[in-house]
């Protein structure tokens, strides 16, 4: 019985290689947790879509720590390349501004420290229960390279493949019929 | 240095996690436009994603389906934004704004 999984439990000492892996995972939690705050707290959205951008390129990096560089590089091209991109546009198309005391005058002034103590309670709660868990390690089986992921998306995951497709297919047709309407 | 080897430990990740989801929590309730509350959407599933790779590589026996779960999180992640981003579009014709402070029409 152990509530902590670890797959080594000696610590490397800080100029070793293992060392130096330890130093630039604490970076990439860094740049995690540093993106994230800037992406919530920023007054002007600009600022918000750059927070949002730096935080994925160190989840990129967090996926790569956990054995999958593939997902890493999809993390990249489809997060930081694409879905930032997006949101970038359609604030430069909105324009919208977030200015303090211009759109207060429905809020009440417990919604600041409301919804911060919404966050922290949610954070206490699920990292105790992250901690406190007693996790069932089963035997590997597979493998983590990309061949093998490859051969189940094809195979067992064949059917929710296609259906992703269709999704993707019937977004990008709404999303081209939402944004053309009412226009002359 | 216990703390340069928190990369090979479960609950590092499950905490970043459970750091990102209350940081879209919060931003969900704390931001005026919905392009804030689209971006903290997205934090929020970004959560999910690091929980599904976290257990994938500690606890999973088979490897492979955390990773796709992961990219099925990630497709449905890009099909969301562009629709929202599209909404928002229609949204700003009609109302001229995208505050949310303001699309009140059913306020009544």
């Amino acid at each position: 019985m152990q509530t902590i999984v670890c797959q080594t439990t000696a610590a490397p000492a800080l100029f070793t290689a293992e060392g130096m892996v330890g130093v630039i995972f604490l970076l990439t939690v860094t740049l995690v947790l540093t993106g994230a705050v800037i992406a919530v707290n920023a007054q002007r959205l600009v600022r918000a879509v750059a927070g949002l951008a730096i935080c994925f390129t160190g989840l990129a990096g967090v996926y790569y720590f956990l054995l999958s560089p593939f997902l890493a590089m999809m993390q990249l091209l489809i997060y930081v390349g694409a879905v930032s991109i997006l949101i970038a546009f359609g604030i430069m198309m909105a324009d919208p501004e977030e200015k303090r005391g211009v759109g207060m005058k429905n809020r009440s002034p417990l919604a600041g420290p409301l919804a911060f103590s919404t966050g922290a309670l949610m954070f206490a709660a699920l990292t105790v229960l992250g901690l406190k868990t007693q996790w069932q390690v089963f035997p590997r089986q597979g493998t983590f390279d990309i061949k093998a992921v490859g051969m189940a998306l094809l195979t067992t995951h064949s059917l929710v493949f296609e259906l992703i497709s269709i999704v993707l297919l019937l977004a990008i047709i709404g999303a081209l019929v939402l944004a053309q309407r009412g226009r002359n | 240095m216990l703390l340069l080897n928190l990369y090979n430990c479960l609950s590092t990740y499950l905490v970043i996690g459970a750091a990102l989801f209350s940081f879209g929590v919060y931003g969900m309730v704390v931001r005026r436009t919905v392009i804030g509350m689209l971006i903290s959407s997205e934090f929020i599933l970004a959560a999910a994603s690091t929980n599904f790779m976290a257990f994938n590589r500690f606890l999973a026996p088979d490897p492979v389906v955390g990773q796709i779960f992961t990219l099925f999180i990630m497709a449905i992640a890009a099909a969301e934004a562009a629709i929202a981003i599209s909404i928002m579009i229609a949204v700003y014709r009609n109302f001229k704004t995208i505050d949310t402070d303001d699309l009140v029409d059913l306020q009544g």
